[in-house]
């Protein structure tokens, strides 16, 4: 049983004096790789196949809608006014409701548990990491995810014959900026959620949004004033931004559909950092 | 002592010359939730290599209080300085001095026991280097160096409690939290738990602890305060605060549940106090068996009688009118 | 000593009531072991439903909103939005009727099929595992069975309320013309249990979280819902992925809606191998689940 060295040698001692006097900002301590590092390391003793089934939801819903009732759709006319598949068409949205989908589950379900039952970010906070720190690596984290999954979901595209111009492959760095967009904002509104049960209403606010933005049909069948409505949604710009991207039509719409989603970023940060005390600092 | 010499001295460590100095300092120290005053205006201050403890029952306000000092938990009002820092401006940098066993244990579920350990290390910016062997170093001290490549789910409540602590020195910290350490450990756990926060005392680590164990709160502080309803109700050493508020003995005596709150009056004028409990009777006098031999001679038959040395717990009944642990 | 104290409070009791007079409620007293373990015996199970869907009751108002939000969302959606796509290119592929009627009664049974998943999963290991509010009841006079079964009745409840609600909403879209279409809560019901009993009874055996039930949900729920003729006539997918639907609760459940529904023409014959086929895994189910909870708690 050997006592602990708290002086041992010069070299370890220098290395935690340095460690200690280190000096920061009172949330952030320039240590996201900490936090980046902890999760992969998590990911790697966890069950593989858990996380690679993620990947297989929309590729599910893609077979299903675009090859089972596309036999029965046919084609549909696309962005540029040119008939395209019916599995061409919902395949961009489908890869858009994935990203969403996977920025909010983490950002808000995932963090709430490790909040309030792992009890993890209460350990990690004990250290010199800052809540800036825990917040940055938790959504690097979901965007390397999202950008796993969105690369694996445009192969399969290219594999069914769905992608036709190279621009698609700007479709991968597109959902995740979508993932950006919804993972800033989620993770600054778990930090007003303090049961399940108000957990349980972000879903409400999802699944409309899944199904009505334009997803699996075009928008014209609305009546005007909720086609306003769902234009307002975030959802339906990345389902229109990766649907231009998928045949590479471009419009000055593309522009708004960017511009709303670095708006929803900026804003979705701000919120964030905003009730970082709230979020982690009981 | 001899760690710190090797130490460049910053901010807030002892200094060779004039009076001691402080690591940690607070004053008119104050959190409310709401109306609610958790933590309702303490003060004190702990040297550096001081074992200082917060005593009190569940509630009192000691777990909010090593919140605060841990910068997890912001003031509502007073000041608070560690190592001359203020964690609600300098949480990262405060918390880079301290090591912290919570209450509750919150170790990574998802990874394995050493790489808590290592993962943990991480997050002070240390490098793999350090962290590597030192982890190792650590197992040992824990004693689960075999359990290194378990998972944290397999321990036990004490081999979690251990890990925990060793955990909380990961980056050689100059001040060491626990909250309630061994709460819900059994017997021979806490006894290893002791010793090695014993070593690390004599090593010069500043420990702050929080306890409702009288026995914990003996053994371990140099010096305490009594907390009850978040304020201070008493501060010193164990020893000068069983000389403060009661005597050298206790004479407890049980006469069955119907008669002990009755009988007080028929003991009057023995020992120098008499506290009546529903359960038990308890006379504070210099000599109990003397005190006893007095019971005797009026003819009272108490079913049991104990003598013994008086402790915290008494202490505490004297300052709050009541026990510690109900 | 014991005794003595026993007694002690007996006298204790009878003063008491003695004293407050003959207007006062008579003391107290448990009925005696012998009453417990006989009521035990015959009412378990329902005691134990009954503890189950008071916990229900803590989230009850997530699931009337998600009973009456879901419905209304996927029908506007699908049977109305998706529908203007559908039905202007074929109408003959569903049999004559609109899209809406087509759909309605895949959705019912697709929403209890996937309550059931939720219901007989994660609850289960929150009962073995997780926070073990098994092994409180087990310590009362109840057996293992009966706290299975008081699950499953409880399920049974929230399957029958939930598809209740959900009709009702398909009633109002007007897409279920049949009057027998009422009939589909029992079907939804009973298609729950056929998929979540032998769900519940994997449930019972897992000793260790790795998170399989993310991958049922991925691997099984969300295929069957998919491939199952819910959205588009089995017969329009290849040979190749048919069988999916052929082994589905889902595919069996959603063609006895449509039966009861919109009166769906298929051989009679079929429409009694559905229902054999529900039964079937039911009663399968059930057997495995009672024997995976005897042999965990009594073992």
């Amino acid at each position: 049983m050997s006592a602990i060295t708290t002086g041992r040698g010069p070299g370890s001692s220098s290395v935690t004096e340095a460690a200690r006097n280190r000096h920061f900002g009172s949330l952030y301590s320039r240590n996201v790789r900490a936090v980046v590092a902890r999760g992969l390391m998590a990911t790697k003793s966890s069950n593989w196949m858990v996380m690679l089934s993620g990947f297989f939801e929309p590729v599910l819903y893609l077979i299903s809608m675009g090859v089972g009732l596309g036999a029965i759709v046919g084609s549909v006319q696309g962005p540029g006014g040119g008939e395209i598949s019916y599995a061409a068409y919902i395949a961009p949205a489908l890869l858009a409701v994935s990203a969403m989908n996977g920025a909010v589950y983490d950002s808000t379900w995932n963090v709430f548990f490790k909040m309030n039952f792992a009890k993890l970010y209460q350990g990690m906070l004990y250290t010199s990491l800052g809540p800036l720190d825990v917040a940055m690596g938790e959504i690097f984290l979901a965007l390397l995810r999202g950008l796993m999954y969105a690369t694996g979901f445009t192969a399969v595209m290219g594999l069914m014959g769905l992608i036709t111009t190279p621009w698609a492959i700007l479709m991968i760095p597109a959902a995740v900026l979508i993932a950006f967009g919804f993972a800033s904002f989620g993770m600054g509104i778990t930090s007003y959620m303090k049961t399940f049960q108000q957990m349980d209403w972000i879903n409400f606010v999802m699944l409309p949004m899944f199904l009505f933005s334009a997803t699996f049909y075009p928008l014209s069948v609305y009546p005007q004033y909720i086609q306003w409505l769902i234009q307002a949604m975030p959802l339906w710009h990345g389902v229109e931004l990766l649907r231009q991207i998928s045949v590479g039509v471009f419009t000055p719409a593309t522009a708004v559909h960017i511009g709303y989603y670095l708006v929803m970023i900026a804003l979705g940060v701000l919120l964030t950092t905003g009730r970082l005390r709230k979020l982690f600092l009981k | 002592m001899a760690a710190h010499q090797s130490r460049p001295s910053s901010a807030g460590s002892p200094s060779a010359a004039g009076a001691p100095q402080y690591v940690i300092t607070a004053e008119n120290l104050t959190k409310r939730y709401g109306d609610v005053a958790a933590v309702d205006g303490i003060s004190f201050s702990v040297p550096a290599g001081e074992a200082f403890g917060l005593l009190g029952p569940n509630g009192a306000g000691k777990s909010t209080t090593m919140k605060m000092i841990g910068g997890v938990s912001e003031r509502t009002s007073g000041n608070l300085s560690i190592m001359g820092l203020d964690p609600d401006q300098n949480g990262p940098e405060v918390r880079a001095h301290l090591g912290v066993v919570p209450q509750q244990d919150n170790l990574d579920e998802e990874l394995k026991v050493r790489d808590n350990l290592l993962v943990y290390g991480r997050y002070f910016g240390l490098p793999m280097s350090y962290l590597k062997p030192k982890a190792d170093e650590l197992l040992e001290f824990a004693q689960l160096t075999d359990k290194a490549k378990s998972k944290v789910d397999a321990l036990s409540g004490g081999m979690k409690r251990r890990l925990t602590i060793a955990r909380s020195l990961i980056n050689e910290p100059r001040i060491l939290l626990l909250d309630e350490p061994t709460t819900g450990l059994d017997p021979q756990a806490r006894h290893i738990l002791w010793d090695r926060l014993f070593r690390l005392k004599e090593q010069g680590v500043t420990l702050i602890l929080t306890t409702h164990y009288m026995d914990e709160a003996e053994q371990l502080c140099d010096r305490l305060i009594v907390v009850d309803k978040g304020r201070i109700m008493a501060e010193g050493s164990p020893a000068s605060l069983i000389r403060e508020y009661s005597t050298r003995e206790v004479l407890e005596l049980r006469f069955g549940s119907e008669r002990n709150a009755t009988v007080g009056a028929e003991l009057e004028g023995i020992g120098d106090r008499l506290e009546t409990l529903p359960d038990r009777v308890l006379i504070y006098a210099h000599d109990g068996e003397a005190a006893l031999e007095e019971v005797s001679a009026r003819g009272l038959r108490p079913v049991t009688s104990l003598v013994r040395r008086s402790s915290l717990e008494d202490v505490f009944l004297r300052l709050t009118g009541r026990s510690l642990v109900d | 000593m014991t005794k003595k104290v026993e007694l002690a409070k007996k006298a204790e009791l009878t003063e008491s009531t003695q004293a407050a007079g003959a207007t006062a409620a008579p003391a107290l007293r448990a009925h005696s072991p012998e009453v417990s373990a006989a009521k035990a015996r015959k009412w378990g199970a329902f005691y134990y439903a009954e503890q189950v869907l008071r916990v229900m009751k803590g989230y009850g108002w997530t699931i009337v909103m998600y009973g009456v939000g879901q419905p209304v969302a996927y029908l506007f959606a699908m049977g109305v939005g998706l529908a203007t796509l559908v039905d202007t290119n074929s109408t003959a592929a569903f049999g004559g009727v609109s899209y809406l009627v087509f759909i309605a009664p895949a959705l019912l049974i697709s929403a209890a099929v996937m309550t059931a998943a939720n219901e007989f999963t994660f609850p289960v290991m929150d009962g073995f595992k997780w926070r073990r509010v098994y092994y409180g009841p087990h310590a009362s006079p109840l057996t293992p069975e009966q706290i299975a079964l008081g699950q499953i009745i409880a399920v049974t409840v929230r399957l029958l309320l939930q598809s209740a609600i959900y009709f009702g909403v398909v009633a109002l879209f007007g897409a279920s013309p049949s009057p027998w279409g009422w009939a589909s809560i029992l079907v939804a019901t009973l298609a729950g249990l056929s998929f979540g009993l032998p769900l519940m009874a994997y449930a019972a055996s897992i000793k260790e979280d790795k998170g399989q039930f993310a991958m049922v949900m991925r691997f099984i729920v969300m295929p069957l819902f998919l491939f199952s003729g819910t959205f588009f006539p089995l017969d329009t997918l290849p040979l190749a992925v048919r069988w999916i639907g052929w082994t589905s609760p889902i595919w069996h459940g959603t063609e006895l809606g449509r039966v009861l529904s919109y009166g769906y023409e298929e051989p009679p014959l079929l429409t009694i191998a559905h229902l054999v086929f529900l039964l079937a895994l039911c009663v399968v189910g059930w057997i495995l689940t009672k024997r995976q909870f005897v042999k965990r708690m009594g073992g």
